[in-house]
């Protein structure tokens, strides 16, 4: 991988994100139950992780050297679904499965169902220990792949989160990268609300961690900071996404009542035009 | 006849009202805060889902947001019951009893306050959400556990009553509640009393065989009762809403009677109720079970009924079960 993006990539990668939004949005329909706010927010951070920044063959899920990507917030699988659908992993198809009887595609992620999941779950603020063990596991053995571990703002609410960080920074994991999608909202309402988190990045800074903040949206700024997490040896790295929940769809976008409900089907329909017509053109925030 | 006071017809699924018996926490919560200012409600961030919203609007200054954090959900509890409050903390039951169960261990039940524990989303019929969230081992967390009294209320409306009374019983106490619409079929006259099991059907003969259960399946193990009845078997139908302490007089009674027992619940078989039973009766009584519950797996997305079909736990799979103990009678 080159160490700077090129333009026609990023074109290539927000085209990609619509597009995966769009068979999200066919997914939550299909379900009749799920979360919509979080996944739309993570979509882009999650279409720069397939389509650019992992080192993965969804050919081959089980490859020893493969980058290891785990999901804390089990609840926003379904944008995890959508894109690995569109990485080749599983029939883009199969997404209307979401959530039915005898899917792989539970309502949070099985990784005995589908084992490129790496890990199983839904119960929150779990996800750092896991990805805490398994890069200290490859560091061990001397292995060269990375960990990345995907967690919510929410979560942070949660004592088995800090406890991970705490460790990470201890045993200096520098092959360990969190990224945490910041977009200030959880069940009962905005974060700062239910359980203060801020100064998050000095949180993570008081217990060893390398922090960066960036636009969760700006395909540019994902890729320089994994890049520039890549380069830090001494430390674990945070980077914290700045996001909308909802992204991309008006409606939906910094409304917390949108976290754990699918859309109707007349919505969907809607909000599938809004994102096509947009034809690929998502531009960034900070652009 | 009618000694339960059930509702009439019972048999019309399809006309009886459907609530989840989290409706019935919930309100019977905010009735609790209003004949006792001590009882306060702690959420982790699941006060809709939990129906404590209702007691947050009515009582602001005695809702506590805890955010996702369970452990401390329950050792605050802890302190405040301390102090001498009387704490419900609520949450998911897979994350409370489910992860913080050394903290209920420690502070709540070694240190004996009235800390209510009360478990949401329990059972298969949670639905889509998957395995994570349906908790299938609480009854058993909750019931080997010293000091705790357990309490699987079968509708909205026993839920209600059994939240007002582990409101007042002093005692750290646990209530299981789930998410979807189910049959009401109790009413507002139905005995409810913590540690006594309420006969909900009596054949006018001696019963073939006594199904005991609890939880919302008892719906379905009454509808079992009707149906057999019309090949001629007759069972007793016992509602054992509290698990612990069991109720050993009744069903020592039901057994005697019937010499053949199924019990019925939303759980997994391993330490349930079905476990309680056969606890107290290979002791007391020994006589012929079958066991209605969760075979040893964990659960998966679906719809809640289709769940509890696959499950082996619908009106069919409780016949099957009475018809096999049947065999077992000596
Ligand atoms: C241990 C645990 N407690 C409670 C829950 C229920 N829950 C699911 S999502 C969520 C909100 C967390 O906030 P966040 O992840 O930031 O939500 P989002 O931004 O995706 O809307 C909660 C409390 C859970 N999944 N796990
Ligand atoms: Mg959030």
């Amino acid at each position: 991988m080159s160490d700077h993006i090129h333009d026609d990539k990023i074109k290539e990668l927000e085209i990609k994100a619509n597009q995966i939004r769009q068979s999200l949005i066919e997914s939550l329909v299909s379900a009749g139950s799920g979360h919509t706010a979080g996944p739309l927010g993570m979509a882009d951070i999650f279409t720069a992780f397939y389509f650019h920044i992992l080192h993965h063959d969804p050919k081959r899920p089980d490859w020893d050297e493969r980058d290891r990507l785990i999901l804390s917030n089990g609840h926003i699988v379904p944008i995890r679904y959508a894109t690995m659908a569109h990485a080749g992993y599983f029939p883009i198809e199969e997404l209307k499965t979401l959530r039915k009887f005898g899917s792989r595609l539970q309502g949070h992620p099985e990784r005995e169902r589908m084992p490129a999941l790496e890990t199983t779950s839904g119960p929150l603020g779990s996800g750092l220990s896991q990805a805490a063990g398994i890069a200290y596991g490859a560091r061990i053995d001397k292995k060269a792949f990375r960990t990345y571990c995907f967690m919510s703002d929410g979560e942070h609410d949660a004592g088995n989160l800090w406890e991970a960080a705490m460790f990470a920074g201890k045993y200096k994991l520098s092959n360990l990268t969190g990224i945490v999608d910041r977009n200030n909202i959880q069940i009962d309402g905005m974060t700062e609300d239910i359980m203060p988190l801020e100064p998050l990045r000095e949180k993570y800074e008081a217990f060893g961690w390398h922090v960066m903040d960036i636009d969760g949206h700006n395909m540019e700024a994902i890729v320089d900071a994994v890049q520039e997490a890549k380069a830090i040896f001494e430390k674990p790295t945070l980077i914290l996404a700045h996001t909308i929940p909802g992204k991309g769809i008006e409606k939906i976008e910094f409304d917390f009542s949108w976290h754990g409900k699918p859309p109707k089907p007349e919505e969907g329909e809607q909000f599938l035009n809004e994102l096509r017509t947009l034809g690929g053109q998502i531009q960034s925030e900070h652009e | 006849m009618n000694k339960a006071k059930l509702v009439d017809n019972l048999a019309d699924k399809n006309n009886l009202e459907s609530f989840p018996t989290r409706d019935g926490f919930g309100k019977g919560l905010v009735q609790a805060g209003e004949q006792d200012e001590r009882v306060v409600v702690l959420c982790a961030d699941l006060s809709e889902s939990t129906r404590t919203h209702w007691f947050k609007e009515k009582f602001p200054e005695r809702f506590i947001q805890m955010g996702v954090a369970e452990q401390n959900l329950a050792t605050v509890a802890s302190g405040l019951a301390q102090y001498g409050k009387i704490p419900f903390i609520a949450s998911y039951a897979a994350f409370s009893p489910g992860r913080n169960n050394e903290q209920i261990r420690t502070t709540i039940a070694l240190n004996n306050v009235p800390v209510k524990i009360v478990g949401a989303h329990a059972g298969i019929s949670v639905g889509p959400d998957g395995a994570t969230h349906q908790q299938l081992e609480d009854i058993a967390l909750m019931r080997a556990m010293p000091r705790i009294v357990v309490v699987v209320p079968c509708d909205m409306v026993e839920a209600r009553k059994a939240t007002l009374a582990i409101a007042i019983n002093n005692q750290p106490s646990y209530i299981r509640i789930g998410r979807s619409n189910t049959p009401v079929f109790t009413t507002d006259k139905t005995p409810f009393e913590i540690g006594r099991a309420e006969i909900f059907r009596q054949p006018a003969v001696t019963a073939d065989v006594a199904v005991i259960g609890c939880g919302i399946l008892l719906y379905n193990a009454l509808v079992a009762a009707e149906e057999l009845a019309r090949e001629g078997i007759e069972a007793t139908v016992v509602n054992s809403h509290t698990v612990k302490p069991l109720d050993g007089k009744t069903i020592l009674a039901v057994a005697k009677d019937a010499k053949a027992i199924v019990t019925v619940e939303e759980h997994q078989i391993s330490g349930g109720l079905g476990s309680a039973v056969a606890e107290f009766l290979a002791k007391n009584y020994p006589v012929p079970q079958e066991f209605i519950g969760v075979q040893d797996r964990f659960g998966e997305s679906g719809e809640p009924e289709e769940l509890i079909e696959a499950f082996g736990l619908g009106v069919e799979a409780i016949k099957t079960a009475v018809r096999k103990v049947l065999k077992r009678k000596s």
